[in-house]
């Protein structure tokens, strides 16, 4: 804990992501470069789906990171209410846009994985639409930040809109489950073990892992642009008292 | 070569796909980078204007 409460220092935060960034972004280029090749080249087409099964090597990463940085950005807002730390609130915001950017992905592609799958480009089954909701949650959150101009106290508004819209995060993933979708249950993620060959499970997960180290790596540069913003805001605000008499 | 982009008929699906994930994923990369550019420019201004005479 102590570790992580070391990070509510912003100068410490800038310090560690500084070093972090270049193996994040060499990893994120490794990874995608492999995955790209395994997932296009070398992975077989499916018996079924023919070469659309390659629309999953970059649906299905980002539709785990439309969730996963939703998380992030419910915990990073939780710690912000809770400890008040500057840092978490800011680290949340940073998280929003991407998060927002990669649900844009997973329901385009979706989309263009259903039209020759399905023979339609949308329905409203209860995955498509939990994934539409979650997309409005991120607009929800940037747009709240956005409307105050204290940012503390629209620190405060967006986190807890980021905790109650968290509510939709098991919607999602078990929409598969709770109600009949067009979408197919879970395949990788689920008791018993994925249910994908070798041969399409490794090209998808080393493009999540590039996937994951990409998102990792805009994160931290939003979060440092963040900071200074903030830095600069604090500034200017100091001048312009000092200046008025 | 052709077979490869001809995509077993579904090139127009799947190139898109990837070619809307690319879009995206550079779009937030150049974006973010851009802005915390600006931030640090405009932080470092004003940081040696304080210091200043």
């Amino acid at each position: 804990m102590a570790g992580l409460h070391a990070l509510a220092n912003p100068a410490k935060f800038v310090r560690l992501t500084d070093a972090l960034i270049p193996w994040c972004a060499g990893l994120a280029a490794l990874a995608i470069a492999a995955g790209l090749y395994l997932g296009l080249i070398e992975a077989p087409a499916d018996y079924q789906q023919g070469e659309t099964v390659r629309i999953m090597f970059v649906h299905v990463p980002s539709a785990w990171l439309a969730l996963g940085l939703y998380t992030g950005m419910a915990l990073a807002s939780a710690s912000g209410l809770i400890w008040r730390h500057p840092v978490a609130d800011l680290l949340a915001k940073a998280m929003a846009p991407i998060g927002a950017g990669f649900t844009l992905i997973a329901l385009i592609t979706g989309s263009l994985w259903g039209k020759p799958m399905w023979g339609a480009w949308w329905v409203w089954d209860a995955r498509l639409t939990s994934v539409l909701v979650l997309f409005f949650l991120y607009l929800g959150y940037m747009a709240i930040w956005q409307a105050y101009d204290d940012p503390t106290r629209g620190a405060r508004a967006a986190a807890i809109l980021a905790l109650v819209g968290f509510i939709n995060v098991p919607i999602v993933k078990f929409s598969v489950d709770w109600w009949n979708t067009l979408h197919q249950p879970a395949s990788v993620v689920k008791a018993g073990g994925p249910a994908i060959h070798p041969s399409i499970l490794t090209p998808l997960l080393i493009m999540a892992l590039g996937f994951f180290a990409f998102a990792a790596l805009v994160v931290m540069i939003r979060a440092q642009g963040e900071i200074a913003e903030r830095r600069l805001s604090a500034l200017r605000l100091a001048e312009a008292r000092s200046e008025t008499p | 070569m052709s077979e490869f982009f001809a995509m077993g008929g579904y090139a127009g699906f799947v190139w898109s796909a990837y070619g809307a994930t690319a879009l995206v994923m550079v779009g937030l990369l150049i974006w973010s980078w851009r802005s915390r550019k600006a931030a640090e420019a405009a932080l470092q201004q004003l940081e040696e204007a304080r210091r200043g005479p």
